[in-house]
């Protein structure tokens, strides 16, 4: 059988996602979203899927999981609204959604305080 | 853009260090993103390194786009897909918020993509190389375009002569946006940098919660 790499990943990855290449939550699901696991794997689930729920029991943002899996973010938003449409994670969106849309200066304080911390 | 080698083998070697993680307070749940642009070599990867809190990842977007590329500067028909690597690395602000910094590509090619990838950025450093200045002009462009507040930063690797006012000129840059220098490879620097572009934004936001004040002078 032919050892599956990075570099014969189109084929893979179209096998992960069944054949998809857009999900539903294409537009929602942000690179910075948080995911979280509902629950633990169970045996028998789809190995990207027990992969992610093990990785997000806390929270982890949509382009860690990617990197983690070093899967493409397109087809971990796939895989990612499985998960979701299943309720076995759940998705904490940023509160900063637009572009030019500036936060309160409350939290741009707690950001620059967090940066002097470093 | 292709990954290179080393690319791939740092990418490796995160994939199997899965108990490295630092993992995220349990009650995080607003992500934030600052965005560093610049050129290729400027020291994008290099400054995100120098802040962040986890050893920078590396993943990969593809976007498929349907018909004929217009943003396609090659006039390359029937190309659909295309896929942008970027590195990004992480500083936990509180346990709600957390930072991501994102190093992407500024170049041309490039730019038909950010408006997905980066909407709901805070803000973003074009981090450029008086070598090749010619690489921010259309970074610079697009995020005026957008609305995008931003600061430039000129990593100064080995002793630039360029004072910041032939940069100025040369960038056309407007007044009221930020110049500093900086060494991408030094912590304290490239947090300096983070630091001018978060003051520039809180200014921003308090200048905008000034209540706009109708003009006397416009009434009869």
């Amino acid at each position: 059988m032919k050892r599956l790499g990075p570099d014969d990943a189109p084929d893979r990855l179209y096998t992960v996602t069944g054949g998809r290449s857009r999900s539903a939550d294409d537009r929602t699901l942000d690179l910075v979203t948080l995911i979280v696991s509902e629950c633990d794997p169970t045996p028998g689930m789809q190995s990207e899927h027990a992969r992610i729920l093990t990785l997000c029991r806390r929270p982890t943002a949509v382009v860690e999981i990617s990197a983690e899996l070093r899967m493409p973010v397109s087809v971990i938003r796939i895989l990612l609204s499985d998960l979701l449409d299943r309720g076995q994670v759940t998705a904490r969106h940023p509160r900063v959604r637009e572009t030019a849309q500036l936060p309160d200066a409350d939290l741009l304080k707690e950001v620059l305080d967090a940066l002097h911390r470093l | 853009m292709h990954s290179t080698a080393s690319d791939r083998a740092a990418a490796a070697v995160a994939a199997g260090t899965d108990a490295d993680r630092t993992p995220l307070s349990a009650t995080a749940d607003n992500g934030l993103k600052i965005v560093i642009v610049g050129g290729f070599g400027v020291g994008k990867t290099t400054m995100v390194r120098s802040v962040s809190e986890i050893r920078p990842l590396n993943t990969e977007e593809t976007m498929t786009r349907a018909g004929v590329g217009v943003d396609d500067p090659t006039g390359v028909e029937g190309k659909t897909t295309t896929t942008v690597a970027f590195d990004f690395g992480r500083i936990t602000v509180n346990d709600s918020a957390v930072l991501y910094l994102f190093g992407a590509p500024g170049q041309e090619r490039f730019w038909f993509l950010w408006d997905r990838l980066f909407s709901g950025t805070l803000g973003a450093v074009v981090l450029v190389d008086t070598r090749r200045l010619d690489d921010s002009w259309y970074a610079i462009d697009r995020l005026e375009a957008h609305g995008m507040p931003f600061i430039v930063a000129h990593n100064d690797f080995g002793g630039d002569r360029h004072t910041a006012a032939q940069i100025r000129e040369a960038l056309d840059l407007s007044p009221e946006v930020p110049l500093v220098s900086c060494d991408a490879r030094d912590r304290e620097s490239s947090k300096a940098v983070l630091i001018a572009l978060v003051d520039h934004l809180y200014d921003l936001s308090t200048r905008d919660a000034v209540p706009v004040q109708e003009t006397a002078e416009m009434a009869p």
